[in-house]
């Protein structure tokens, strides 16, 4: 059933989130606040080299040191075979995850897991670190990705064969993959055009950022029954891949969902949780283990930092006739930089004709990327929507005219292949042009910027239960940690349909016993999926409470009505009864067939893709090359906002990771392969003082495929702001930037060359 | 290692615990009196995760030691509601919706109240400098800044009748 285009009372309103007050004081437990009795700590032994084979590791010592239960090596771990599994929105191999949560043979990156204790106290643990010793025969390593191409790189793995290149090539590379698709007649588009630009950008890897750092607890029992305690995107990804990598029947493991502190794809991966399990199952001790901020940096996932080449060619009014990228992407020391999404994300928003792209997954001496927010969208765009704005200088055109000539709408073939149907692009350019921002004035030494964004969204297999309690209250389960709000979303939904009011819906996140396979929480699929399964679920419900009312009144169930949480006999032919309230029904339900409850397990189909486009005004000091961000308008298509406050926020909060992006952030490695910026005073991401108050609009048009027409949110807001951001610079202080970060001295030196 | 005997005042119940030389305050609230609400972001001072209040300052518990706090009064996040009745800045934050994965929602709180408490009527701007110790990855800060002024506007309110 469609609740699109209905009278709605729930969704599209902003109650209190069921978990708000948890959350509010004290009380919401995330990963690292879960104690256990008899629990010990754990803590890891990272390589402090960038590249080197690890010849012995000693740990007689630190085993000898009194309070130290246990040590684990990479001998601890089943040599696995490469396989290849899912992960959401990257392809992501167990051999490989394997090998980043504990290394074999050889060190990867600086902070790479080498070794790893369990020891009564933190202080012990962190002694015994001291005390394994480990024999490394140093190699040559290399950092940026153009680098790591070149025929004479050093290698890092001898195993790695180029894919998608013919013929296959017979020596191996650190380029794991190329990837190819065109569209149309790409030398004719070029031919065809009156202006062509051709123009290169670049960006360092940044880190997803999250407040908490990753944190569980593992116990394993005396007859295997193993309980994982995590914060992560997904208890039943943490749960299948500690079954995999350390060999244990799925059933034997429990995954618990933690409250999770921020994530943004950084927690779709394990590191620390087998390694707590391995350490559990040596020591026969629950084990905690929880990273410092320094080993979040240099350890987990940053997002992929590339080079981006972009050609464009267009008429003199400014129809686009051919464009081509060239991405270059690094995936740190495993394959799975998000290219491929990154690819399909470069012109997925235009109308083009003619297109050829190229994408390259590059492996280096740095951690492995993890998803971050739209993986590879933003290195794409920030090279498409800066060169787009490049363009329509050179043409004499203004930006939004140009983007609204060239707009993809429904019917048209995106270069990587649908055809758009019920998207909302055009509509977010159209909003563009009548915001006031759009149009307001600017002082001197300030500009104004605007910038595109898209992301596909997914759907995929989640479980969703609804139980009525006796007095007529609901309970809903799921299986997908809320990051931001899901719980107010799917309570939302289940209480629009049973027809009562939200606080009489308790949502909560169950574990990986207590309700249907769940995939992650990432993709920006929960309010999407978890939230079709659990509108479904909760239509179930009244269903059965249609039946058993027509039982009560002794008529047929397709004479009975459900309005506003009431039975009704549908008509005056069905008989003359007192309607029967949800509690009614609920008290008697022992009488009518026992409880009332429904769980559906589905794989959503049908995410509807997600288009936005964003205003920036900076003013740049020409002194000290700070940008300052004076006003920013989000401008998206969101289908239809469940709870619109939570959209807003997925929107602010993205558009602030991508200034950050823009002007602040980026990995700084040293002349020896290490991480020289490991902390938040040194990586710095956007502070409160930074920032303007984050305008958003809310586009509206509905995903015909959900049933109240929602779309994914999360992902698209962080594609826009780099390009955003730039462009506006350009029209604030004349100077075109195509390095991130534009921060202060890089703005400062493009300055002093523009001034010459 | 030896441990050292502190006394100490935390939410209004006087308290005493034994502590590691080396162990900070927030160690101590988290791990000796299982007071969770003060979260560890990054232990050294960027983060504001673990704000709390200490003789009327709001102070990072990760860069002060369990030792410090001998004769001390500190608040925690699990101290600024009264009972049942939360206060303003924490309805607020709810309201707005000014949290989203809420980790480092408890910094914010005790910080923001710190703040209402010294200046019961801050700009924006003096509410987005005093709370720049304080880090969000999540909301963006536009809810959290309207929900501190919302709140510092009601508490205004209520002295006034
Ligand atoms: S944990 Fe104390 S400031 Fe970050
Ligand atoms: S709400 Fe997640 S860090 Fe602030």
């Amino acid at each position: 059933m469609t609740f699109i285009g209905k009278d709605l009372k729930v969704v599209g309103t902003r109650p209190i989130r069921p978990d708000g007050v948890d959350k509010v004081t004290g009380r919401a437990n995330f990963g690292a606040d879960m104690t256990m009795p008899g629990m010990i700590w754990g803590k890891i032994k990272r390589s402090p080299h960038a590249h080197a084979r690890i010849k012995r590791i000693y740990t007689e010592k630190a085993l000898s040191l009194p309070g130290v239960k246990a040590v684990v090596t990479a001998a601890d771990f089943p040599d696995i075979a490469a396989e290849e599994a899912f992960a959401g929105e990257a392809i992501m191999d167990f051999r490989d995850l394997s090998r980043n949560c504990m290394a074999r043979g050889k060190v990867l990156y600086d902070g790479h897991a080498v070794a790893a204790v369990a020891a009564t106290s933190p202080a012990i643990a962190e002694a015994a670190l001291d005390l394994i010793e480990i024999e490394y025969e140093v190699l040559p390593f290399v950092i940026d990705v153009e680098a790591a191409m070149a025929e004479d790189a050093p290698l890092l793995h001898d195993t790695l064969f180029t894919q998608g290149v013919e013929p296959k090539p017979s020596r191996p590379s650190n380029i794991a993959k190329r990837i190819n698709f065109t569209k149309g007649d790409v030398e004719a588009g070029f031919r065809e055009a009156d202006h062509i630009i051709e123009r290169r950008y670049t960006g360092k890897p940044v880190h997803q950022g999250y407040i908490e750092p990753h944190a569980c607890v593992a116990a394993v029992a005396a007859d295997g029954q193993c309980m994982i305690w995590s914060s992560s995107q997904g208890h039943f990804m943490v749960r299948q891949y500690c079954a995999h990598l350390l060999g244990i029947d799925i059933s034997n493991i429990r995954a618990m969902p933690a409250e999770i502190g921020g994530g943004f794809g950084g927690k779709t991966l394990v590191y620390l949780e087998p390694v707590a399990l391995a350490l559990a199952r040596k020591s026969g001790r629950p084990v905690k283990i929880v990273m410092t901020r320094e080993e979040v940096f240099r350890a987990s996932g940053p997002a992929a930092g590339s080079v981006v080449e972009v050609k464009l060619g267009a008429k003199k009014d400014g129809r686009l006739t051919a464009g081509e990228v060239v991405l270059k992407y690094q995936a740190g020391a495993f394959p799975g930089s998000p290219v491929g999404p990154g690819c399909m994300c470069a012109f997925a928003m235009y109308d083009l004709p003619n297109a050829s792209v190229t994408g390259y997954d590059v492996v280096c001496n740095r951690p492995k990327v993890a998803a971050y927010r739209a993986p590879g969208a933003p290195n794409a765009s920030w090279g498409v929507e800066s060169c787009l704005d490049e363009l329509a200088i050179e043409l004499g055109i203004d930006p939004l005219s140009l983007r609204e000539k060239n707009a993809a709408r429904d019917g048209t073939k995106a270069v990587h292949g649908p055809t758009w149907q019920n998207i909302g692009y055009a509509e977010t350019l159209a909003a563009v042009r009548a915001h006031p921002h759009w149009t307001a004035p600017l002082g001197p030494g300030q500009g104004r910027g605007i910038a595109s964004g898209f992301w596909f969204n997914i759907g995929g297999e989640s479980s969703a239960a609804v139980h009525i309690a006796e007095d007529g209250t609901a309970a809903v389960a799921t299986g997908n940690p809320d990051i931001g709000g899901s719980r107010a979303s799917i309570a939302m939904m289940v209480a629009e349909v049973l027809g009562i009011p939200v606080e009489r819906v308790r949502a909560i996140v169950a574990d990986t016993a207590s309700i249907g396979y769940t995939f992650l929480t990432g993709g920006s699929r929960v309010t999407f999926a978890t939230g079709m399964a659990a509108t479904e679920a909760a239509e179930r419900v009244v269903e059965e409470l249609k039946k058993r009312a027509a039982m009560m009144w002794e008529i047929s169930p397709e004479a009975v009505e459900w309005r506003d949480g009431m039975a009704y006999p549908a008509g005056p032919n069905a008989g003359a009864f007192e309607p029967l309230s949800l509690g009614e029904i609920a008290f008697r339900s022992a009488r009518t067939g026992g409880p009332i409850s429904a769980e559906l397990s589905i794989n959503a189909q049908g995410a509807g893709p997600g288009f936005g486009t964003h205003i920036c005004d900076v003013e740049v000091d020409r002194e000290t090359g700070a940008v300052k961000i004076l006003r920013y308008t989000a401008i998206q298509d969101v289908g239809r906002a469940i709870h619109p406050a939570y959209v807003e926020g997925q929107l602010q909060g993205g558009v602030t990771q991508g200034i950050g992006w823009a002007l602040n952030e980026e990995y700084i490695y040293d002349g020896e392969g290490r991480l020289d910026n490991p902390g938040f005073l040194d990586y710095r991401i956007p502070v409160a003082s930074d920032l303007p108050m984050i305008d958003t609009v809310l586009v509206e048009v509905p995903n015909p495929r959900h049933p109240f027409g929602a779309r994914g949110v999360g992902e698209v807001p962080i594609v826009p702001p780099t390009a955003a951001v730039a462009n506006a610079i350009y029209r604030a202080a004349g100077v075109r930037l195509r390095d991130l970060p534009m921060s202060p001295p890089h703005v400062l030196a493009a300055l002093d060359k523009s001034d010459g | 290692m030896k441990k050292y005997h502190v006394s100490t005042t935390i939410n209004g119940e006087p308290v005493e615990f034994l502590c590691e030389p080396q162990q900070t305050l927030l160690d101590v609230l988290r791990d000796t009196l299982n007071l969770t609400g003060s979260k560890e972001g990054c232990a050294s001072g960027d983060c504001g995760a673990c704000t709390v209040i200490v003789d009327g300052r709001m102070v990072c518990s990760c860069l002060m030691l369990g030792v410090e706090a001998e004769g001390r009064t500190v608040t925690t996040v699990e101290g600024i509601a009264t009972g049942d009745t939360l206060h303003p800045v924490q309805q607020k934050f709810l309201e707005h919706a000014a949290l989203q994965c809420g980790f480092c929602t408890p910094g914010f709180i005790v910080a923001a109240k710190a703040l209402l408490d010294e200046n019961p009527n801050p700009t924006e701007e003096e509410a987005r400098y005093w709370l720049a110790g304080n880090l969000c990855r999540c909301t963006g800060y536009d809810k959290i800044i309207r929900a501190v002024l919302d709140a510092a506007s009601e508490m205004r309110r209520e002295a006034a009748e």
